[in-house]
């Protein structure tokens, strides 16, 4: 029923996946952290046309299992590469948000969320 | 009809009548605080699809925003800075933490953003030039993220409370139309089988008091029998005296 608070105490980084201005932006805003070494892990993945596929699903699969993250933030150009993947995350822990870039307007129709409440409302 | 349909498995006494009453009592008043609490959760949920849905709208116009003071930064610092900015982060300043709230017994989670003081890992970002801009870019950006983070914990209160009205809801149905009519269903063989048991004890009762009855009156027959036969051989005796006392039919001797 209701998340157990040991869920979520430690929970207080936000990680994000996106192109290149994206992250760019999100680190200057100052929510880049790297873990102490020798496993010093990012909490963000620059992802460009280069970058395959089963690379980002692993930053996703990463990201979403670690215990330190609140929030994982995808562009929703590279959310829509592992759409699969992001549609059957249903977790409230930590919680995926999909952010528009600036070559890719956001359109409200993909959103996993919205389409989830436009579905429970019989639309 | 009593009988058919699922009951559960009791003896029918009057204890387990009682028991079965005030079983259905306490399920129909669970069912009523259930549906409430169900109703108070969806009114909330609703709110807070409606509060997602503007968010989402906020969160375009600010990240549309926020993306055009980067480029002003690579206009103003004349190169890309994405590389330089990614190496230099070490530690977050802008963290997140998770509060609660309580919604009719729920707890939902929320996050709470704030910076940290002291650390900065870009002092060195557009030190020879463009400081400005990437300054008013970094500010751009945490009122992006502040607004993200907004959007992620209605979000995470979206997924707890979808999950949580499921739950109640299927409680409710399974009072509703399980629990109820089974319960109903038990009380109503309860009282058909103890109607019955009364019948029987009643007709049994009949059967005793009609027996008693005959009795009392076939003894009443044998002693009324019994008094007309020894009336009967009273007066014979009577008749016999009778006949030994007088013999009226001889005639008289005459001396």
């Amino acid at each position: 029923m209701a998340v157990p608070p040991s869920q979520y105490k430690d929970r207080e980084f936000i990680a994000v996946i996106g192109d290149e201005d994206s992250v760019t932006g999100l680190l200057l805003a100052g929510i880049g952290h790297v873990t102490q070494p020798p496993d010093s892990q990012k909490n963000f993945l620059v992802v460009d046309a280069k970058t395959d596929t089963a690379a980002i699903e692993e930053a996703f699969e990463r990201f979403t299992e670690r215990k330190d993250i609140a929030i994982v933030l995808i562009n929703q150009h590279i959310a829509e590469r592992i759409r699969f993947r992001v549609d059957n995350y249903t977790a409230a822990f930590p919680s995926l948000l999909e952010i528009p870039s600036k070559d890719h307007p956001y359109d409200p129709e993909k959103d996993s969320v919205l389409r989830r409440v436009r579905r429970l409302f019989g639309e | 009809m009593s009988g058919s349909g699922a009951r559960e498995a009791v003896f029918p006494t009057r204890q387990s009548l009682g028991l079965m009453k005030s079983k259905l009592k306490g399920a129909q008043t669970g069912h009523d605080l259930l549906k409430r609490k169900s109703e108070a959760l969806t009114k909330r949920f609703r709110e807070i699809t409606r509060r997602i849905d503007e968010a989402k709208r906020k969160m375009g116009r600010v990240m549309q925003v926020a993306a055009f003071s980067l480029a002003e930064v690579t206009y103003a610092v004349g190169g890309d800075i994405g590389y330089q900015v990614q190496e230099s982060a070490k530690s977050a300043r802008f963290r997140v933490r998770t509060t609660q709230e309580n919604v009719s017994g729920v707890f939902l989670p929320a996050f709470e953003s704030y910076q940290t003081e002291g650390n900065n890992d870009f002092s060195l970002t557009g030190l020879g030039k463009g400081g400005q801009q990437v300054q008013r870019c970094r500010e751009t950006y945490a009122r992006a993220v502040e607004a993200l983070v907004e959007l992620a914990s209605l979000q995470t209160a979206f997924v707890t409370l979808d999950e949580v009205i499921k739950v109640v809801n299927r409680r409710v149905n399974a009072i509703e139309h399980v629990i109820i009519p089974r319960t109903e269903n038990t009380i109503k063989y309860i009282n058909s089988e103890l109607d019955e048991l009364d019948r029987e004890e009643f007709y049994r009762l009949k059967k005793v008091s009609g027996k008693k009855e005959r009795d009392a009156h076939a003894a009443e027959l044998e002693r009324a029998e019994d008094k007309d036969a020894a009336m009967r051989k009273e007066k014979a005796s009577e008749a016999e005296r009778h006949d030994m006392l007088g013999e009226e039919g001889n005639e008289d001797v005459i001396f």
